[in-house]
């Protein structure tokens, strides 16, 4: 059976839950190549093995830290060339999407982006894309080459499936041209220790009805009683309410969780464009006009400070 | 010596109108009126700031794209851009994010550059690639998705700020930057800027002047196809409720209803 290569997001041998979507989506068109970029990869190949990876490539090197993007191409070049593999699945990071861009352009390939599913088909894998925020559905391929696709979160179930996952030492040679841009330092987020906003199941966002930073943490305080991510629209982070990193829409981050809670909201279509593929969506917000009661599964016209509180209480007393 | 500085520009169909396909699956550009994309607004404005603190600076501005295209070049003309390169040719329509960077890296080549300057994805495809295909075919650094930028002593520096950690990048010119919406506000073209941009250099070029065959481009010459386009379904009406007191606990009963709680 054709090999297919996954690239693995990790935080030092922690998998992230994409890459196990990315499994699943992976062992539908072929078995599983992991590809295990930096330190932890015994730790992840017991995960990576749980979820049908039959082989880990395993390369560690300091320039993967010391330098951007570019060696993580060189390794996962060296990965397609060991392996040949039927397509290569990436994470739809914002890095995940530039490594699988420069592999396309080394080695010859189509690239598709963002896509929120992937079977296989006659011709070959394909994806489907929600495109023009969210309007539209597409399905496409690649044409020439092989077919790499970056995925986005929460695009298929993490599914068990068992298999061997034999770490292997990938043989990695950095070019000096892949040398180009220095990491002359990096400052870690501080955590927030809600789940990640793409990845999460529930997503409470707050916008301009806030009104301000001070305000948010009644956002918060509903999103912990649901073990929600908090998100924001651009309007609250250009305002400087929120961080950028949790900004959702066109220009922030694209969310599809289980239910999506917009909370002085109004939905323009930036907004729209990055929550519009949530399953259940709900909206508060005291104007009825606002378009996105034109999305919502539940909508409650109200003042979102009276509103959200008594929801947040409910929420924790139902809960227990 | 004067530093020469490309940006790369996309017209695109505005986002707030109803965009819609063409019947061979490519973007109807007549459906919507087109635009600069909003996000290559910031680029020029980096492209700008970057020039205005250089002794000697030149900004090109480039885009690919069908005659109206040119719309998006006055644009950034107008914001402070000091001439343009269109690259047009009936053999371009359909092709992709991989031959666009074809193009675009030939264009560029030909231009002559010191720095280009990207915005970090079009509104339209949303794909953001472009810089990093970009950087992969002119074998220059990538320093992309940059909310801060600075010029200085052939060197960029910049700030990414990724989902874990902030980053502090710095690369030898030549490269190739991209730069995020949190970048700084892109300025409004002045009277004056809408009146000198009329006067402005605009070259057109075709396959032919960037000695490329079509035979990468195109529709039939790209690396993906589109086979199939659905409109989304409408989602059926929700329930709206007024909030009379209890706005809250209702609510909470629907959400409890769907297993949320």
């Amino acid at each position: 059976m054709a090999e297919v290569l996954v690239y693995v997001d990790h935080v030092d041998g922690a998998v992230r839950k994409p890459t196990l979507e990315l499994l699943t989506l992976a062992r539908r068109i072929g078995e599983p190549v992991a590809v295990h970029l930096g330190p932890g990869a015994d730790t992840a190949a017991a995960v990576l093995a749980e979820h049908g990876a039959v082989k880990v490539l395993a390369a560690d090197a300091p320039e993967f830290a010391d330098y951007l993007v570019a060696p993580k191409v060189d390794a996962l070049q060296a990965a397609y060339d060991a392996v040949a593999p039927a397509a290569v699945l990436v994470p739809s990071s914002a890095e995940g999407k530039e490594i699988a861009a420069r592999l396309a352009v080394r080695v010859g390939s189509g690239i598709i982006t963002d896509a929120v599913d992937v079977e296989a088909g006659d011709e070959g894998p394909v994806a489907t894309q929600s495109v023009f925020a969210a309007a539209f559905t597409t399905k496409s391929r690649v044409t020439k080459g092989t077919p790499i696709i970056t995925v986005k979160p929460n695009s298929a179930p993490v599914e068990a499936a068992p298999a061997a996952g034999t770490v292997e030492q990938l043989a990695v040679t950095v070019a000096d041209s892949s040398k180009g841009t220095k990491v002359v330092s990096r400052t870690p987020r501080e955590s927030s220790g809600r789940p990640e906003l793409t990845e999460a199941a529930i997503v409470v966002s707050g916008g301009r009805g806030v009104g301000g930073a001070e305000n948010f943490p009644i956002v918060e305080g509903l999103a912990d009683s649901l073990g929600a991510a908090v998100g924001a629209s651009r309007a609250a982070v250009d305002a400087g309410w929120y961080p950028h990193t949790n900004q959702v829409g066109q220009t922030g981050k694209s969310v599809s969780p289980q239910l999506y809670i917009a909370a002085g909201i109004s939905g323009a279509i930036q907004h729209r464009a990055g929550m519009q593929t949530s399953k259940t969506i709900v909206a508060i917000n005291k104007d009825a006009e606002a378009p996105i009661f034109e999305l919502v599964d539940y909508g409650v016209v109200g003042d979102l400070f009276e509103v959200v509180p008594q929801l947040t209480e409910e929420v924790k007393s139902r809960k227990g | 010596m004067s530093l020469r500085i490309v940006v790369c520009v996309k017209y695109v169909p505005d986002a707030t109108g109803d965009r819609h396909f063409a019947e061979d699956l490519t973007t109807d550009r007549d459906a919507v009126d087109g635009l600069l994309s909003e996000l290559d607004e910031y680029a020029v404005e980096q492209a700008l700031q970057i020039s205005e603190d250089a002794d000697d600076a030149e900004i090109t501005v480039l885009t690919v794209g069908p005659e109206d295209a040119k719309d998006a070049l006055r644009k950034a003309l107008s914001m402070g851009a000091d001439k343009a390169v269109h690259v047009e040719d009936d053999d371009l329509h359909g092709t992709d994010a991989l031959g666009t960077s074809l193009v675009l890296a030939k264009a560029i080549e030909k231009a002559g550059y010191d720095l280009v300057v990207c915005g970090m994805a079009s509104t339209d495809g949303v794909m953001g690639v472009l810089p990093a295909l970009l950087a992969e075919r002119l074998g220059v650094p990538q320093v992309t998705l940059l909310s801060e930028v600075s010029v200085a002593d052939g060197k960029v520096t910049g700030r990414r700020d990724g989902d874990s950690a902030s980053e502090q990048l710095e690369a030898a010119l030549p490269a190739v930057v991209s730069v995020t919406d949190q970048s700084g506000e892109a300025r409004y073209p002045s009277f004056k800027g809408i009146m000198a941009a009329k006067k402005k250099p605009v070259e057109s070029w075709d396959l032919e002047d960037l000695e490329l065959e079509a035979d990468d481009l195109g529709l039939a010459g790209a690396w993906t196809a589109v086979d199939a386009v659905a409109e989304r379904p409408a989602r059926t009406a929700g329930t709206i409720v007024k909030d009379e007191g209890e706005g809250g606990k209702q609510l909470a009963e629907f959400l409890a209803g769907q297993k949320f709680i």
